[in-house]
């Protein structure tokens, strides 16, 4: 009898998943593969927070009439979202069998995914392979495009070179003296092209500024004293740092206890993430990006966005209790560049569901509106975003209890990416030809 | 301050730290003969107590005597050893015990993956921070730079376990029927030695290093997952230059490797990585067993 009865449910297991096969993709809805780290250093800093802001952004859109114009519309196009998620971590070929999983045997409609620069350049051979609509939503090589062309494949945030344009161009707005400057970054890709960036960017507005010494601890070091003790020894005017997450918390706690920040300008990339952990820990007059106008530069912004930030800061300081830092941003204007490039595509073909190929066709040259401003697909043939950028200072607010950013700047996007057809390096050579700052 | 005297606090400070972990994973080799690719998952989990303990201690009200922290750091490894070091001794070393060294890696291999996955399980992903105790001891001004207090605390704490392990081994009764038991555990056996419990107690030993490496280090950083890969990596460079099994060497490859890294990130700090991995290559190119470890005649 037991027997049977497991026999049957067996049975019915296997005609409902295996024997049954992937479920048809069904015109009532969009299916996407959301890959974002989920475990592992950079899950706590971009890709939990991402995905905390993506699910909020799903079930707003699903319900409908959540969001301001033209984004108060059911669904995308009508249909309701439907979301896969995949952890990042485990590294490229991982990843690239997982990216070939969601593809073939799930069948999604489109992939939004990647935070590491590495998984980044891995994929887009596959998806122009496989011919599947790919989104990348969050990592920073200029590489993916610079050196590479891919049909299928989009970038909807901005690559790193901005985010060190901006900080160059802060310091020069603010008249801050730069004798000579220092930098910490991490031993990889990301920290190696920050720090070249930087460097390229201050050489312009800078030129006489001596760079007194270039660390770049490992990975995931945890202590910094020596580090800490070569850059008092330096006595830079600034010291530079693209460190994420617990590389920066550690550095942060460690300088600040040493008094870094009172003796050098410090000036960071990428930090804006880790102020809700730091709070008052976070010492005031540190200069800080949060790639893109994202977190708190969003919110200080107000203008036409206003109604849209609002929307995606509140929603999520009532679900998790904290404010959003720049992956959600950057989570939010992958969504919402696909959900107007389904509806643009739509449009096209009489309402269809759109194939890889209309999605490719609309999103190409697309630009839209986000939280953090307006996204356009200006590079790379189309297939490269530009946004704008915000720098601006910490101060902590005692009355609130709340760090805040102070002396923001805003730059247009023009003015702090490069233009089509010249790769970051080379513009930042030759002096920013073409940027257009106000 | 003189760059030579810069090096050599910078140097004295992460050998501090260096040592700490690292003895313990000295001390477990020398005694089981096992090398504990977990010894890093321990460090992480002493990190990830302290953050608990610490964190607690102040919703407590212990900013009424903050000093009491240290005690709530202590008591936190003491917490890892006591309940993990039984459970990975009994429940699952010994059953490897005089098995192909090869295995043992393995095994304490996979059980530092599955430590890592049990302390996301436990505490997970999000960092936890516990500054007030790397503050409370002040700066320490040394020529024109500051030092925490809390960094030559550390010295000072691998001081006297460096003291303490010496002198229980080479100073005690219990100290001598250890190395009884190190040079030949099957005749101490014989010889009416509680072979299981002496293995028993190594491993809690070196449990307890491990875990007071991380200890001491949570409150200059942010407790992550993954805080124990990196930390494993450097502590077998430091027992390999010292030669596994030596107490002495392990002091002396941490002082090796922490003064040749400060002076690599002052002087040239591209080579910050390469330097601690290119001293071990100089030390196995003339002593391939170590530093400090004595050459054996292999067992037939």
């Amino acid at each position: 009898m037991i027997k049977k009865h497991i026999t049957g449910a067996l049975g019915a297991a296997l005609l409902a998943g295996g024997l049954a096969g992937p479920a048809a993709a069904q015109d009532d809805t969009f299916k996407i593969g959301v890959i974002t780290f989920l475990s592992g250093q950079a899950a706590e800093s971009f890709g939990v927070p991402a995905w905390n802001g993506g699910k909020l952004l799903v079930d707003m859109l699903n319900e409908g009439g959540k969001l301001p114009a033209p984004y108060d519309t059911k669904g995308f196009g009508g249909m309701n979202i439907e979301v896969v998620v995949i952890d990042e971590a485990g590294g490229a070929t991982k990843q690239v069998q997982e990216f070939r999983n969601l593809v073939q045997r799930e069948e999604v409609d489109a992939v939004v995914g990647y935070v590491s620069s590495g998984n980044c350049l891995a994929v887009p051979p596959v998806a122009d392979e496989l011919k599947a609509f790919t989104i990348l939503y969050d990592c920073g090589t200029p590489r993916v495009f610079e050196d590479g062309a891919f049909e299928y494949v989009f970038r909807t945030a901005a690559h790193a070179t901005m985010d060190n344009v901006s900080l160059a161009r802060y310091l020069k707005s603010r008249d801050f003296d730069v004798p000579s400057f220092a930098g910490l970054n991490q031993d990889y890709a990301w920290g190696q092209d920050s720090w070249a960036d930087f460097t390229g960017a201050m050489k312009q507005l800078y030129p006489d500024a001596e760079v007194k010494t270039a660390l770049f601890p490992k990975f995931g070091a945890g202590q910094y004293g020596t580090e800490i003790s070569a850059l008092l020894r330096e006595r830079p005017a600034l010291v530079h740092s693209s460190n994420w997450g617990g590389d920066l918390q550690g550095f942060l706690i460690q300088a600040t206890a040493r008094g870094l920040h009172k003796r050098s300008q410090v000036v960071l990339a990428a930090g804006d993430h880790v102020i809700p952990q730091l709070g008052n820990k976070m010492p005031d007059g540190i200069f800080l990006g949060a790639r893109g106008v994202n977190g708190l530069a969003a919110n200080a912004r107000g203008g036409e966005l206003k109604e849209l930030t609002d929307t995606l800061w509140m929603a999520y300081e009532d679900e998790y209790d904290t404010f959003p830092v720049q992956a959600p941003f950057r989570m939010w204007q992958a969504l919402l560049g696909l959900k107007t490039a389904v509806e643009k595509a739509m449009a096209d073909n009489g309402g269809k569901k759109p194939t890889d190929e209309e999605l490719a066709a609309a999103m190409k040259g697309l630009s839209w509106d986000a939280p953090s401003g307006r996204i356009e697909m200006m590079l790379a043939d189309g297939h490269q975003a530009i946004q704008p950028n915000a720098i601006g200072t910490t101060k902590w607010n005692e009355e609130t209890g709340k760090m805040e950013l102070v002396d923001v700047e805003y730059y247009a996007a023009r003015c702090v990416n490069p233009p089509a057809g010249i790769k970051s390096a080379d513009w930042l050579a030759q002096g920013f030809p073409g940027a257009e700052c106000d | 301050m003189d760059l030579i005297a810069t090096i050599l606090v910078d140097g004295l400070i992460y050998a501090g730290w260096l040592f700490i972990v690292s003895v313990g994973l000295t001390l477990v080799f020398g005694v089981l003969n096992i090398l504990n690719i977990a010894h890093g998952s321990l460090y992480a989990i002493g990190a990830y107590a302290s953050a608990s303990l610490v964190g607690a201690y102040f919703a407590a009200g212990g900013e009424a005597f903050p000093f009491g922290s240290y005690l709530a750091l202590i008591l936190a490894a003491v917490l890892v050893a006591v309940v993990l070091g039984p459970l990975l001794e009994r429940g699952l070393l010994r059953y490897f015990y005089g098995r192909d060294e090869v295995l043992n890696v393995l095994v304490t291999y996979a059980v530092f993956l599955i430590l890592e996955d049990v302390m996301k399980l436990i505490w997970g992903v999000n960092p936890y921070f516990v500054y007030e105790p790397y503050t409370l001891l002040g700066d320490v001004e040394i020529g024109p730079l500051f030092y925490v207090g809390y960094d030559f605390a550390v010295i000072a704490a691998a001081i006297i376990v460096g003291l303490a392990v010496w002198l229980t081994l080479n100073r005690t009764q219990v100290g001598k029927v250890v190395l009884a038991v190190i040079h030949d555990a099957e005749i101490s056996q014989t010889m009416g030695v509680n072979v299981k419990r002496i293995y028993l107690g190594a491993f809690m030993a070196g449990a307890f290093l491990a875990a007071l490496g991380g200890a001491l280090t949570a409150p200059m950083i942010s407790v992550t997952p993954g805080l124990g890969v990196n930390v494993i990596i450097v502590a077998f460079a430091v027992v390999i230059i010292g030669g596994l099994g030596s107490v002495p060497g392990a002091a002396i490859g941490a002082l090796m490797v922490g003064i040749s890294r400060a002076a690599s990130v002052h002087l040239v700090p591209e080579a910050e990585l390469f330097i601690i991995y290119f001293v071990m290559a100089i030390v196995l190119m003339f002593r391939p067993e170590g530093l400090f470890a004595k050459t054996q005649a292999r067992k037939i």
